[in-house]
């Protein structure tokens, strides 16, 4: 009894690993309809939500399990509930859509409980296997995923291209891995970190190299620049439910991963990665917000600004801070209530049942569905960062943070990104608003609706009660740097 | 002539180059592809278990272990995935993956 007694900090995960196989049980052995997937589905939803629920109300202090290889803090349960909020809302988002394409499989919300369980994998990884074991396991389900519309010829290829790189970025990764292993004889984060308190050690070459393939292999699952290319076809590819999820809980979860790796094993060589991570972080800020311009699909159009988030996010990580850490936390729970509420937006740009998802049928919207374009604008302001929005706040704490790391020539070239950033964001705007309408969407089903409504409210009134997100975020950077 | 680690290093950086070549080099087979993704994680076992014997140290080994479980699985998720975009397009050559730009 006592060594299971041991194991309920990971009770979470387990929990989940277990949902997860029950569930798809149950859909084999029911009826194959599209009953059978959204009542499977709300299950899902309703799991996550306890697990969140059980991980918001646990205990803060740090515990660490299977000799060390799997750690449990308050970082871990700040990113862990931001996961499963981002998972659970991007699932509700899915079913309308999947029922109308006539594919509500019930393997859409195991499929995403499993990566879901991956993802918290690797937010509690202590040590380089569990890493990849948590990397991968959240992968394999993911490329799945984008392949789920399996009559649609622009589903399979994004989930062939994401499969492709996907399976590169984990080849990068494990090399770095084992050149890390190799030169300091441990795996372990925390034996690592101590390895390199010796000054000469963090300057051996080899490990060296091995930190630049982590970093890479790293790089292409955030979709950091120049490791971005699949990430605007797999956007655009993918059925757009799944977009969604792809933007919100995995960018949280390898942002997490890095955040972890950097802090926890890597603090002895902040030198050497901080050079990396500030050239990463520039290449996707201007890449993102130049590349985003001309884009005509609106899908593409987030993936871009998903890649310049990207490089905000990693301003953060650059300053190496506690500031740093809890800046990049911050940013990443305003990103993901952008996100979620940009593609319930771009789920309801329906007529019918035919999706229209160019800019162009934006036109007008002002004038054809009021509601819905005030809460796009809403979200499309924060997104550039306008006061007193919450993305304003986003972009302002890494920035600070930067600043205060002595990172002024980045923190600039940040400030120039975003201008920049918001000249296709207003665009946006500006069509909806002031050019000639076109026809009407059609009403768009309740979980779009409330899902775009309230990231509208949270984003517009976050300034009213901050503290909130500012103590968590605290909290948990002060777990990851002492 | 005494084969150390470092000949065991060589070899598997060589493999492991091949395998990223084949990814980018290679415009016939995505099949072609899968088999240079196996090469390159081949490589990384290679280097793990000679790091590991070297090291004297186990932990290498297990590792190799873990990632020859998940090629496996990684090896059958992209074969569904190849069988599912031939259904679709007729063909698994690479030109002709281009529906979307980029």
């Amino acid at each position: 009894m006592e060594t299971l007694a041991a194991f309920a900090p990971a009770l979470p995960e387990i929990i989940l690993a277990a949902g997860a196989m029950v569930f798809l049980m149950l859909g084999v052995f029911s009826a194959d309809n599209a009953r059978t997937g959204v009542f499977i589905g709300w299950l899902t939803v309703l799991l996550m939500a306890g697990v969140a629920i059980m991980i918001g109300t646990g205990g803060a202090e740090r515990v660490e399990l299977f000799d060390g290889a799997f750690v449990v803090d308050a970082f871990s349960r700040f990113c862990k509930v931001l996961i499963l909020g981002a998972a659970a809302v991007s699932l509700m988002l899915s079913f309308g859509y999947f029922e109308r394409e006539r594919i509500m499989k019930f393997e859409i919300p195991v499929l995403a409980l499993l990566s879901t369980v991956g993802m918290f994998m690797m937010v509690s990884a202590n040590d380089l296997i569990s890493l990849y074991l948590g990397l991968e396991l959240m992968s394999l389900a993911l490329y799945v995923l984008a392949a789920v519309h399996r009559d649609s010829l622009r589903s399979s290829e994004s989930g062939l291209k994401y499969f492709v790189l996907g399976a590169l970025s984990s080849g990068m990764l494990l090399y770095g891995a084992s050149l890390i292993y190799g030169f300091t004889g441990t795996t372990s984060f925390t034996a690592l970190a101590s390895t390199l308190q010796a000054g000469e050690a963090a300057q051996n070459l080899g490990l060296i190299v091995g930190l630049v393939f982590l970093l890479v292999g790293l790089a292409f699952k955030i979709s950091a620049v120049p490791f971005h290319m699949w990430t605007p076809d797999v956007y655009e590819g993918a059925p757009t439910p799944v977009t969604a999820f792809f933007a919100g809980a995995p960018k949280v979860a390898a942002m997490a991963l890095l955040l972890r790796v950097l802090h926890d094993a890597f603090p002895g060589m902040l030198f050497q990665w901080q050079q990396i991570i500030v050239f990463l972080s520039v290449a996707s800020m201007l890449l993102g917000s130049f590349a985003a311009i001309g884009q005509t699909s609106i899908k593409r159009l987030m993936a871009f600004s998903s890649i310049a988030n990207v490089g905000f996010i990693l301003i953060g990580l650059a300053a190496g801070t506690q500031y740093g850490v809890s800046s990049v936390l911050i940013y990443l729970a305003i990103y993901v209530v952008m996100t979620l509420g940009s593609f319930a937006v771009v789920l309801a740009m329906r007529r019918a049942n035919e999706m229209d998802e160019t800019i162009g049928s934006l036109a007008g919207l002002s004038q054809t569905n009021l509601p819905l374009a005030v809460a796009f604008a809403a979200l499309l302001f924060s997104l550039a960062g306008i006061p007193p929005l919450a993305g304003f706040f986003a972009k302002f704490y890494v920035l600070d943070a930067a600043i205060k790391a002595g990172l002024t020539p980045l923190a600039i070239i940040g400030v120039l990104a975003s201008v920049v950033g918001a000249f296709y964001y207003l665009r946006l705007v500006k069509i909806m608003f002031f050019d000639a309408p076109g026809e009407a969407f059609t009403q768009a089903e309740p979980a779009v609706r409330w899902v775009f409504t309230l990231s509208a409210l949270l984003v517009t009134f976050y300034v009213v009660y901050p503290a909130f997100l500012l103590d968590a975020a605290g909290t948990a950077a002060r777990a990851l740097v002492p | 002539m005494i084969i150390g680690l470092a000949h065991y290093l060589t070899l598997a950086a060589c493999l492991f180059t091949l395998g990223i070549l084949g990814i980018f080099l290679n415009r016939k087979n995505v099949i072609v592809i899968l088999m240079s993704v196996e090469l390159m994680l081949l490589a990384v076992n290679l280097n793990l278990v000679a790091f590991s014997a070297f090291l004297g140290n186990i932990t290498g080994q297990i590792f190799a272990l873990f990632i020859l479980t998940v090629a496996a699985a990684e090896a059958a998720i992209g074969l569904a995935i190849i069988v599912v975009y031939y259904r679709n397009r007729g063909s698994i050559a690479v030109e002709d993956i281009n529906m979307m730009k980029g």
